[in-house]
């Protein structure tokens, strides 16, 4: 049965500028948790999830080796770290916000995706 | 102490900013005294903009005089015997200087033996300012330079570990360079260590992320860690080494005193940090992949890295210049009770209005209600209802202007709010704003052809 989580239930994150645009990096943190996000965590979720902060193209790179995403979102930083009038001007907080979005996800999956400690 | 043969190089890395830890350095050291290489980074877009404004008002400054009281906290050690090298991108906009300056401290201190090597050319300002439409394009928009050359403060290029390696083979114990990419300051030590040669790309590239893992120093070894509540010993959080081998594999720790972590889980962060296209990670020295790599756990804070794949580096340097592009302000105030994110914005509207009725209508502004999730740091991302029945908001105005006046206008009546704010209206503690320069970024790019990275050694002054 689909439950609802949280993103940071099963991954774990570090954001930061590149020229106006910003990373996210996210990690799985394990394989099976991986695998659930290649087909769940797609760009255009996350491109629709930061919409409000003025994003205009996010590109997702696969690195199965780390079970790991890179998110490349454009122009979220509006004209970049030293221009930006936002608190967080050089995108650092980006990967818990994104952290915190909810997922759809069976129980059994969930269980196999969490950190283990 | 007996040196662990030469096959492998031990770099660390003890500065990953400037503003980082100013003990860093000294602890590092009496921490790992069989440290081979000592990194220090201290240049960023901001730091650039800065120490040009600095070396306009003063042509002997314009690099990070904060080296000089790191290298001054390192002579003891240098004097009881220890042989370790500083790679250091220090000297900013006059590398020439920041040597000097250390040359002088080295020589009162008795070590007047120590060799410099400097490593400049990538001041490109005269260049940006006299070239033609064609040229330093921007990198994310194509827009032409033309519109910013007049308001142009700096502009220097990224260059590679090759003249950092030039220096070394020519003795030098300390080689202070400008603008350099930043994983090249591990690069060239890996180089001038086993003669590798510059098309061995997979070892290259191995090197290279050994250095992209290091620079951000503690970024690496628990700091802005997603478990950052479970590092141990936060005050004590030890700086990253690198144990490269002559494959360019290497082993990222940290000293065995030291607070901190290194984990699979904190390396993998650090890897992802501030990267692009993981098959095409560019460098001056190679482009890298890292889509090869394997991680290993070799024992408590002992990661193993290997695999990195690379190929021929790009025909350009990137180059990253900055202009003048008006000022800004920032207004802080704490508001306590009912409707709190209502009272606060409308604190920011009251005083943006203010400014337009008396004729200073700010170019751009941002209001921001902190503490509330849908009004603060990522505006619209959560649902609507998340903050109903908080109490408490920081209210963040933020502003810019080409008009230093309209700003100083605004920082001036920031402060009336206290009294013709809302109630439960505190927090202004710090004074009126500071009104500082913005400094635009323009990223851009230059054939590697038509700059000459330079290399001078400042020997022993004859007496």
């Amino acid at each position: 049965m689909n439950q609802v989580a949280r993103l940071r239930d099963i991954a774990y994150a570090r954001s930061g500028d590149k020229g106006s645009a910003a990373n996210i990096g996210v990690i799985a943190y394990t394989e099976k948790g991986f695998q659930f996000l290649l087909d769940y965590l797609s760009a255009e979720k996350v491109d629709h999830y930061f919409k409000s902060m003025g994003v205009t193209q996010t590109v997702r790179y696969e690195l199965p080796n780390l079970q790991a995403l890179n998110f490349v979102l454009s122009n979220i930083l509006v004209g970049g770290g030293s221009r930006s009038l936002r608190i967080d001007a050089q995108g650092k907080a980006l990967g818990q916000i994104l952290l915190e979005m909810p997922i759809e996800i069976s129980s059994d999956i969930l269980n196999a995706s969490k950190r283990i400690t | 102490m007996i040196k662990q043969s030469d096959s492998i190089v031990r770099i660390g890395n003890a500065q990953g900013f400037w503003g980082d830890s100013s003990i860093a350095p000294a602890t590092l050291i009496a921490q790992q005294p069989d440290l081979d290489y000592l990194t220090l980074d201290y240049l960023a877009e901001v730091s650039m903009s800065i120490l040009a404004i600095q070396r306009e008002k003063d042509p002997l400054a314009g690099f990070a005089s904060d080296f000089i009281e790191v290298v001054r906290s390192l002579i003891p050690f240098w004097k009881k015997g220890l042989h370790f090298k500083i790679v250091t991108n220090a000297g900013g906009l006059n590398p020439l200087g920041c040597a000097m300056a250390c040359q002088a401290l080295l020589k009162g201190s008795g070590l007047a033996a120590m060799k410099i090597g400097v490593v400049s050319g990538d001041d490109l300002t005269t260049l940006f300012k006299d070239s033609s439409e064609a040229s330093f394009q921007h990198l994310e928009t194509a827009e032409s330079h033309q519109r910013i050359k007049s308001r142009l403060v700096s502009a220097n290029a990224y260059f590679g570990a090759e003249p950092i390696v030039r220096a070394l083979q020519a003795g030098a114990d300390i080689v202070i360079t400008g603008r350099v990419a930043d994983p090249s300051l591990t690069v060239a030590p890996c180089v001038a260590h086993f003669g590798w040669s510059w098309s061995d790309y997979d070892r290259l590239a191995g090197a290279t992320i050994a250095g992209h893992l290091i620079e951000c120093g503690t970024q690496v070894t628990g700091g802005i860690s997603n478990h950052w509540l479970e590092v141990p010993d936060l005050s004590h959080i030890g700086f990253p080494v690198v144990e490269v081998d002559a494959n360019g594999s290497c082993v990222i720790t940290k000293p065995q005193k030291s607070g901190g972590v290194v984990s699979i889980e904190t390396v993998k962060e650090q890897l992802l940090y501030e990267i692009g296209d993981p098959d095409r990670y560019l460098s001056p020295d190679v482009t890298v992949s890292f889509l090869s790599l394997s991680l290993k756990e070799q024992g408590p804070n002992r990661i193993f890295l290997s695999g990195a794949k690379g190929r021929h580096p790009p025909s350009t340097y990137k180059v990253s210049a900055t202009y003048r592009d008006g000022f800004r302000a920032e207004a802080l105030l704490t508001i306590f009770g009912p409707d709190v994110v209502k009272k606060a914005r409308l604190c920011g509207e009251t005083i943006l209005k203010r400014c337009s009725d008396a004729g200073y209508a700010l170019e751009r502004t941002n209001i921001e209600c902190l503490g509330h999730p849908n009004e603060g740091v990522a505006p619209g991302v959560f649902p609507q209802n998340a903050s109903k029945h908080s109490l408490e908001c920081v209210l963040r105005i933020c502003v810019a202007d080409s008009r230093k006046n309209a700003l100083e206008f605004f920082s001036k009546e920031i402060a009336s709010l206290v009294t013709c704010g809302p109630a439960g209206t505190t927090g202004y503690a710090s004074g009126r704003p500071r009104i500082r320069p913005v400094f635009g970024y323009w990223p851009c790019l230059i054939q590697t052809q038509h700059v000459l990275p330079q290399v001078t050694i400042l020997e022993e002054l004859s007496e």
